[in-house]
């Protein structure tokens, strides 16, 4: 975020550092450690231990109360199962109008679109802001920036209005196509920081032998970005797959029905006797969710780390 | 680097180029305009285009059926005295202002806790960020239905301590402070950018402060804290513009309501049924008007405000 970082070089981007490699043990703090020291340090991963249930208690307790009877459901703190009820998942799958691998499906192409599209415009569009010199750069890039942080609600009326007259609501275009013209800005703004890390020297050399732009990026950039392309897929996975706003607006057919909004069914009046059959439904919308974070995660804090703070 | 520092950059190298930096030699104008053109394309048909157009329509009476009837500044008098319009203002502005300190201030204190060499950071830090990737779904948002309800977890396990009152979420009173726990819930986000940022503290700073017998609570608020305020404003920025739109906790939360008593009308709630179930969409888009120049002032504010505290050292 300071402007030092900018004049320093940042490292090249196969050996990026991992913004949080395992802990470092602090010599200063190591040195003279006392009984003192020792006991401040149980008690500091007692209260972690402690936050870290906590935070996973809801989850928990969720998981096992997919597996319930629904009379124990809200009777029971607990997160082990003595009575265990598999029938939850069954029901649950058939108990809304379509089974819900229906709504997996449709969930699963809204995503593979997304990222695809954003993985294609963005590198594009950071290669350029990146590499190229071209006419307005400085004036399209702070256009760029601003696009990030522009809310939604002010673009979807009338997004609504024209999708409406080309007949593309109940079409998942109005939730694939933008992705496709780079409007997740966010994207191109990390792959814009990203090639910054990666040495000049390697393009030039390209272009000395004759690489054109598309040769350089095709066959030198891309196969470099590839951490952060797998962010920008990662990111773009999580962020689609929750995404609930634009596909309630866009998505009213029950038939095209996304998770999120199929999901949301569930609490309509008369379903909500069932407690059991929509957590294991709720659980089965997260599992996605979970596979990504846990072979993603690197590529998570990644991310983070490199957009967010420094 | 972050999207905002950005923002700093690109002002100084204006300055500097005016000072006769040397003009480049071969402009890619062709090829970039290739590169750039569904960017391009996007910004034009998705954004720019559709801003102009609800723009327009802030102005006018519009319910998809028949064409737009310009009103001049109907919409705006109509907002003057809309009730829900000023309880779903008071609703969000509440929500914004205690949530997001409060995720800040977690978020902080657990980075700065788990900064200090402790054992078994990687698995703490994936524990304690994985609520931040689920917090925005809508099972989670169920799950907080279910746990704050009338036969929910909380209501009973506060009945054990002669609680007797509604769930959280019936309780218009209370029904808010579940939105927010459920915010401060996703603390992960922010925490681990606060990690990335103690790291690159400079550690000479500590063992100097060390010899010269600072505490640690001294080390805390004259070293820690002043080094990371410009990450703290950017958590900061970003939390505020993000809880503003807030949508699907709160419309799950209240089945799409906003209720009780439109004690959870979010903006982007209101902004929904007036647009999408009221088919309002005239007055809806002076709505989405009106939050963009919120959000603006509020991030306005915010950057001329960080002169006084943000201390960026270079």
């Amino acid at each position: 975020m300071t402007d030092a970082s900018r004049t320093t070089p940042r490292p090249a981007p196969p050996s990026l550092p991992d913004p949080a490699p395992a802990s470092d043990p602090d010599p200063v703090r190591r040195s003279g450690r006392s009984a003192r020291g020792r006991v401040s340090s149980v008690l500091k991963h007692t209260g972690l231990v402690v936050v870290c249930f906590l935070m996973l208690y809801p989850l928990l307790w969720m998981v096992a109360s997919s597996f319930r009877p629904n009379d124990d459901i809200f009777t029971d703190f607990g997160l082990f199962v003595d009575t265990f009820d598999f029938d939850h998942y069954p029901t649950g799958w058939d108990a809304l109008g379509h089974p819900f691998d229906t709504y997996l499906v449709n969930s699963l192409l809204v995503v593979l679109g997304s990222v695809i599209g954003n993985l294609v415009s963005c590198s594009m569009a950071a290669y350029a802001f990146a590499r190229m010199r071209f006419r307005a750069k400085p004036v399209a890039f702070t256009v760029m920036l601003i696009t990030i942080m522009l809310p939604i609600h002010v673009l979807i009326i009338p997004q609504y209005v024209v999708y409406a007259q080309i007949g593309w609501i109940n079409t998942y275009l109005p939730l694939i196509v933008p992705k496709f013209l780079a409007t997740d800005a966010f994207f191109i703004f990390l792959m814009v920081q990203f090639i910054r890390g990666i040495p000049r020297e390697l393009d030039e050399a390209a272009r000395i032998d004759g690489a054109g732009h598309g040769r350089i990026f095709a066959q030198i950039m891309l196969p470099l970005m590839v951490p952060a392309l797998a962010t920008t897929a990662v990111f773009t996975f999580l962020w689609t797959w929750n995404d609930f706003f634009t596909q309630l607006i866009f998505v009213t057919d029950p038939a095209k029905y996304t998770v999120p909004v199929a999901l949301r069914s569930f609490i309509d009046a008369q379903m909500t006797s069932d407690f059991g059959a929509m957590f294991a439904m709720s659980v089965v919308s997260l599992v996605p969710v979970f596979l990504v974070f846990l072979f993603g995660q690197r590529f998570l804090l990644r991310g983070i780390a490199t957009t967010g703070g420094k | 680097m972050s999207a905002l520092g950005e923002f700093r950059t690109l002002r100084r190298t204006r300055v500097r180029r005016g000072s006769g930096a040397k003009r480049e030699e071969t402009p890619d104008n062709k090829a970039a305009a290739l590169f750039l053109a569904p960017w391009l394309v996007g910004l034009v048909a998705i954004t720019v285009g559709p801003m102009a157009a609800s723009l327009y329509l802030a102005f006018t009476d519009y319910n998809l059926l028949q064409d737009p009837q310009f009103t001049g500044l109907d919409n705006i008098q109509r907002m003057l005295s809309d009730d829900r319009l000023a309880q779903s203002l008071q609703v969000t502005f509440v929500y914004v202002v205690v949530s997001v300190p409060l995720q800040l201030a977690v978020a902080l204190g657990l980075a700065v806790l788990l900064d200090r060499g402790v054992r078994g950071l990687p698995l703490y830090r994936s524990i304690l960020y994985l609520p931040s990737l689920l917090g925005t779904s809508v099972a989670i948002a169920i799950l907080w239905r279910m746990i704050f309800g009338n036969e929910g977890l909380v209501t009973r396990f506060l009945a054990h301590f002669g609680y007797d009152g509604p769930g959280w979420v019936s309780d218009p009173d209370t029904a808010l402070s579940t939105l927010i726990i459920l915010h401060v819930w996703t603390f992960g986000a922010p925490m681990v950018i606060f990690l990335a940022g103690l790291r690159q503290l400079p550690r000479e700073l500590y063992e100097a402060a060390s010899t010269e017998g600072a505490s640690r609570t001294r080390q805390f608020f004259s070293i820690t804290l002043p080094l990371l305020t410009p990450i703290i404003f950017f958590n900061l920025v970003l939390g505020i513009i993000g809880s503003f739109q807030s949508f699907t906790q709160a419309f799950i939360v209240s089945n799409g309501i906003g209720g009780p008593s439109d004690s959870t009308l979010f903006f982007s709630l209101y902004l929904y049924q007036e647009g999408f179930t009221s088919f309002r969409m005239g007055y809806a888009s002076a709505l989405a008007w009106l939050l963009l120049i919120i959000i603006g002032a509020f991030t306005a504010l915010n950057f001329w405000a960080s002169k006084y505290w943000v201390f960026y050292n270079d």
